[in-house]
């Protein structure tokens, strides 16, 4: 998958759990759980979804990387890309 | 009498609007089936049976706003005719009715309507989970509203505002607003009635306790390890689990304060504060919480969040917590005292859970501890057991191997 590739799912799956939020005005380097707004509960329903879509298994001990949007899809791309 | 009512569902709410039916006349019933779904300022709610039998008849309309103990249908036992049951299909049994509840008929149409569009017809729509299942129930088409909430997205008070312009004020208010000011209205209205009679009523006493996390965060860890996202554990499940077994040593602080007396519960249902987006917090409780396991508690959790953020729960859920846990775990504070829910008399806070210089036999090292705080009430317990118990919570999380 390619990087945009990527970032539509991640997209997507964001939106499913902030609804609210609208992606293009976050700031894509601050903390990914306060920038929409999501806990602990949410952020775990995220890695599941996006975990199943890709293929990948997103470790606990990983989460640290998982950190802002950008950082995000980084960790992403290197492993799903 | 085999009469299926509108249960309580909670100190703080009088009445419901039904507003769908999941049984129909000639169905067989069994207890804890959900028969209908009754509209709250708290959101839609699941209301369960707690009889077996059939479902012989509707006794109230879908739409209309019936207070607490109202007969909502028949569920006749099989094999045994009852005459309370004839009694009530023939209208001889008083059926109470709110005075200025409309007759809301054309609801149903409308919702059927907006069940079939295409969800995503148009631009899309910016609206939380819990705010898009009450428009839906509601018949409320969420394209005519306007949000109130971040960026403009619709959130669940204005679903509510609109269902009280087209119910009218359903209770009469007693107070007039302020000109210029905004009337309380949902879920904003329903938090205020028990938060306020809780200050009131309730004298509470507060005490905090910091917590060293590192047995519970290596545990969490360890069970994670090599775990698919989807069955692993959160520090918050171990949280709610220390409370509960707490509670069994402690009872003072389990149960509810109703007619001047304190009775304890045996078992602990935990009420878990849930967030809603946009506005507004709930705390349906997770039942028997300290007989659960933690894998089967997780899961409990995970369902019970995702039915709140969907805005659908069940009435059982609602009014019965014995005790409230408020997890701020993610929100960056490092303490909070809660406000006690009645008729409960205790409510644990967790704050973030955080890296801090801590003293251990000479040695100063970081670790990462949380803030325990307890608001109980005084009336039932004091802050000698209220300390006792905060150790106790203590205590099971430095053994969560044991939880």
């Amino acid at each position: 998958m390619t990087r945009e590739e990527i970032e539509a799912v991640l997209r997507a799956e964001m939106h499913k759990i902030a609804p609210d939020i609208e992606i293009d005005d976050i700031d894509r380097q601050e903390d990914l759980r306060d920038e929409f707004d999501i806990d602990s509960m949410d952020f775990q329903n995220l890695v599941g979804a996006l975990s199943k879509r890709l293929g990948i298994p997103m470790p606990e001990a990983d989460y640290g990387q998982m950190g802002s949007f950008d950082a995000m899809l980084d960790y992403l791309t290197d492993l799903a890309g | 009498m085999a009469a299926f009512v509108m249960p309580s569902l909670g100190s703080d709410m009088d009445a419901g609007t039904l507003v769908e039916w999941l049984k129909k006349p000639g169905d067989k019933v069994h207890r804890g089936d959900i028969v209908a779904v009754v509209e709250t300022q708290k959101g839609a709610i699941e209301i369960e049976s707690f009889q077996e039998g059939i479902l012989t008849g509707y006794l109230t309309d879908l739409g209309k706003k019936v207070p607490v103990g109202t007969p909502l249908a028949v569920i006749k036992e099989e094999g045994k005719d009852d005459p309370d049951d004839e009694a009530l299909m023939a209208g001889v049994a008083p059926i109470a009715v709110m005075p200025s509840a409309p007759a809301q008929t054309p609801v149903v149409a409308a919702n059927k309507e907006i069940e079939k569009a295409p969800p995503s017809a148009g631009a899309r729509l910016k609206i939380s989970p819990a705010a898009g299942r009450l428009a839906q129930t509601s018949g409320i088409d969420p394209s005519t509203l306007t949000g109130t909430g971040p960026q403009g997205s619709i959130v669940l008070a204005d679903v509510m505002a609109r269902l009280e312009q087209k119910r009218g004020p359903a209770l009469p208010a007693t107070k007039a607003v302020r000109e210029g000011g905004e009337q309380l209205t949902g879920m904003r209205a329903a938090i205020a009635a028990a938060m306020a009679h809780s200050k009131r009523e309730i004298p509470h006493y507060y005490l905090s306790q910091t917590v060293d996390l590192t047995d519970a965060e290596q545990f969490v860890a360890k069970v994670n390890a090599g775990r698919p996202p989807e069955n692993r554990l959160l520090l918050g499940t171990l949280f709610v689990k220390a409370v509960a077994l707490a509670c069994r040593k402690f009872p003072e602080f389990n149960g509810h304060f109703e007619d001047e007396a304190f009775h304890a519960s045996a078992a602990v249902h935990a009420g878990m504060a849930i967030n809603i987006r946009g506005g507004g917090l709930v705390a349906p409780a997770i039942h028997n919480a300290e007989t659960l396991d933690l894998d089967t508690l997780m899961d409990k959790m995970r369902d019970l969040v995702a039915r709140v953020r969907a805005g659908r729960f069940r009435a059982t859920e609602l009014a019965d917590p014995t005790i409230t846990v408020s997890s701020l775990g993610d929100r960056g504070v490092d303490s909070l005292y809660g406000v006690i829910y009645p008729p409960q008399v205790a409510i644990i806070g967790f704050g973030t859970p955080v890296m801090r210089p801590w003293e251990q036999d000479g040695e100063v090292t970081l670790k990462r501890v949380v803030t325990v705080t307890l608001a109980a009430d005084h009336r039932v317990s004091d802050g000698h057991s209220g300390a006792r118990f905060l150790n106790a919570i203590e205590k099971h999380l430095h053994k969560p191997e044991d939880l």
